[in-house]
């Protein structure tokens, strides 16, 4: 059941991928409408492919990469179908749809079986602390391409070449305030996932905070935004800083979810 | 029936001629009358703007239906037929159709894809309609250049980007700040050229100016007529932080706002962006305050550059537009064509005799002992029957066809019994209400 759900999910982004690019392309509201009625049919399987495997598996199915990377697209494509309803802005989708699909189709290289959970993470914080932190990720994902559609349109202005995508960009304003709000999202579900893995941490492997990697990598992680949300309240760090510091940021959140688990060993390696 | 048009534009007159032939809205009454009063016109519109000035009528004599009008024009104005003439033209069949098509759709417009000539033509038809010298011809073949207009304005973008400088302000504004309501604009000299763009600020959105002008009491004017605030000009820098958009249009022989200063009051804003919009020659502002971060510098010359882009992408949309016109004219010929008196008694005919025949054909196939010579009796009995069923009818629509309402009792014949349009594809759409405004 749940392969099949899978290849679903992976048929339904690809399509509202390439609907979003040509809503891109061409502009045209209805492109834009069926886009968005693709991809929330994508989301509802995806839902149901994350349930089955809950089902299959028995605890929350976010153990392995194949799973982790399946729920991070699955949250991002939750956070931006969020947002749309908020900006009215499906050319977001055009950027944002891609990393959803390139994430889900990562997700596929690895493993898929579902083996006997590590008994360390045999514990009610696995759902808490891994939920929390691949929300978190979503909104910083969004943040990632709201700031790539910022440096885009800014680019266009600055230099006076108002071509295409500055028409079809939304306002630097609008796409400002998306990254402001996926900071303010993405930070404290960040924060949250940080102190409930120490918690956990403390009654798995008996420390709050053993400098593991992915702990030392979560915290580097956290201090970028952190610098980024502080900056953007007390010294105004708005527009390109922002978009910039949002694109780093996402750079940096990539290697602690993936360079970790991939090139340093240490508790957190699952694949 | 065919459709004429008769009339002169920017293309074909100077405006002093134009003058003289406009009619004005509010005693539109009396031309339209006498119009329709003319021997050989059924129907008639009058469109009059400072552009154009252009007749759709409805005529069974094409040659004479336009001789007419031009006559018309001339005498109603009490201008010689001789000089007007030169400037007139005179269009029938797809090109009248054509014509009114690119003109409702703007493509015929001095800045192509602007908005007012749909309005205007919709409040001339709502004349005509309102004088009745409008009917059942003009009626459709008005609201179908309407849903051509519409179509061509949501399916190419002939209409979506400025073409005056303003308005390109405006515009470049709104990828920056998107909404405007909640910005603020500091217009520094109140100098005419500022006063215009200031202008298309407030009618984009924009609720609250300040006005910085050497001489304080034109300034307050000035702001007056925004409902701003006027501001010493000595006291510029302590106000430059409150304002988003910043147009400056001072008479100064030197730069009066300079990169340092700017980034002193961008550092007050916390950084938020800031649009300096320099229309003074000599330039007002530092070119390389555009290099300050969240900061963007427009002058002249680059607006201009905005215009241009738009106005060629204008041009590159409009071929798409014609080739909507295109396709939507052959559609309302054949309607057209349909109000014709043969091709509908043809129409009638076969449509009793495609009735008779099936009928006929179910009788006898189940009537098996009759002789050929009882089946040639049916056969004569039912053409017999159907002939006389017809025969005041046909009548009545050759008479008819000698006389100028023929349309409207083609249009009721078709109808009633559902035939279809010769010589392609079936009637049109039924007018849509909603295009009229």
């Amino acid at each position: 059941m749940s392969v099949y759900l899978h290849m679903t999910v992976l048929v339904l982004y690809g399509a509202a991928t390439l609907l979003y690019l040509l809503y891109l392309a061409r502009q045209r509201d209805a492109v834009g409408r069926i886009s968005r009625w693709v991809l929330t049919a994508g989301f509802i399987s995806h839902c149901a492919f994350t349930f089955f495997r809950y089902l299959e598996a028995g605890h929350t199915p976010i153990t392995n990469l194949h799973e982790s990377l399946s729920f991070f697209s699955l949250t991002i494509v939750a956070v931006f179908l969020g947002f749309q309803h908020r900006y009215r802005s499906a050319v977001l989708g055009s950027f944002v749809t891609p990393v959803a699909l390139l994430v889900m189709v990562t997700s596929t290289i690895f493993p898929s079986a579902i083996t006997p959970l590590n008994p360390a993470l045999k514990s009610g914080w696995l759902g808490f602390h891994t939920v929390a932190a691949f929300a978190g990720y979503a909104a910083f994902a969004i943040a990632f391409c709201a700031g790539i559609m910022y440096l885009l349109q800014e680019h266009a202005l600055k230099k006076k070449k108002l071509g295409a995508m500055y028409h079809r960009l939304p306002s630097l304003e609008t796409l400002d305030d998306i990254n402001y709000r996926c900071l303010t999202i993405g930070f404290p579900l960040l924060t949250i996932a940080i102190v409930s893995g120490a918690i956990w941490a403390e009654s798995a492997w008996g420390a709050y905070w053993s400098w593991d990697p992915k702990e030392t990598w979560s915290l580097i992680t956290w201090f970028v935004y952190a610098a980024l949300l502080h900056g953007r309240l007390t010294t105004g760090w708005r527009g390109s800083r922002a978009a910039i510091l949002a694109i780093v940021g996402f750079c940096v959140l990539l290697f602690t979810f993936l360079g970790v688990n991939l090139l340093l060993p240490g508790l957190h390696s699952y694949r | 029936m065919n459709i004429i048009v008769v009339g002169l534009s920017h293309h074909s007159a100077p405006i002093d001629l134009r003058e003289k032939l406009a009619f004005a809205a509010n005693s539109i009454e009396e031309p339209l009358r006498e119009l329709v009063s003319l021997p050989d016109i059924a129907e008639g519109l009058i469109v009059s703007t400072c552009n154009r000035v252009e007749v759709y009528a409805v005529t069974r004599d094409i040659a004479a239906g336009i001789a007419q009008i031009k006559r018309f024009l001339a005498d109603f104005h009490d201008l010689s037929f001789d000089a007007v003439e030169p400037h007139l033209y005179g269009y029938h069949g797809e090109h009248a159709i054509r014509h009114v098509f690119r003109v409702a759709s703007s493509l015929d417009s001095l800045v192509v894809g602007e908005a007012q000539i749909i309005g205007q033509i919709k409040a001339a038809y709502g004349y005509a309609a309102e004088y009745k010298s409008s009917g059942l011809i003009l009626n459709r073949f008005l609201h179908k250049a309407f849903s051509v207009a519409k179509r061509i304005r949501t399916e190419t973008g002939i209409a979506s980007s400025a073409v005056s400088v303003a308005f390109a302000a405006v515009e470049l504004a709104k990828k920056i700040f998107g909404n405007l309501s909640d910005k603020t604009v500091l217009l520094i000299g109140a100098g005419e050229m500022g006063e215009l763009a200031a202008k298309h600020f407030v009618s984009g959105g924009v609720r609250d100016v300040l006005v910085a002008n050497r001489t304080f009491e034109r300034g307050e004017r000035l702001a007056e007529e925004f409902g701003g605030r006027a501001v010493r000009f000595d006291d510029l820098f302590d106000h430059l932080h409150k304002a988003d958009i910043v147009l400056s249009s001072t008479g100064a022989a030197h730069f009066i706002l300079e990169p340092k200063r700017v980034s002193e009051v961008l550092r007050r804003r916390k950084l938020r962006p800031m649009f300096f919009i320099d229309i003074a020659v000599p330039r007002d502002i530092d070119p390389e305050v555009n290099s300050l971060e969240n900061v963007y510098l427009y002058n002249t010359d680059d607006l201009q550059g905005v215009v241009e882009n738009n106005l060629e992408q204008r041009r590159r949309e409009a071929e798409k537009a014609e080739e909507i016109v295109a396709g939507e004219i052959g559609q309302f010929q054949a309607w057209l064509a349909s109000l014709e008196v043969v091709p509908t008694i043809v129409a009638l005919r076969n449509h009793f005799e495609g009735i008779r025949r099936a009928e006929l054909a179910k009788t006898l196939s189940s009537w098996k002992d009759l002789s050929p010579e009882e089946e040639k009796r049916l056969e004569l009995l039912t053409s017999a029957i159907i002939n006389k069923l017809l025969h005041v009818p046909t009548n009545v629509l050759k008479q008819t066809g000698q006389g100028n309402r023929t349309d409207l009792y083609l249009d009721a014949v078709r109808n009633l019994f559902a035939l279809t349009t010769e010589p392609a594809g079936g009637p049109d759409e039924p007018p849509q209400d909603e295009e009229e405004g």
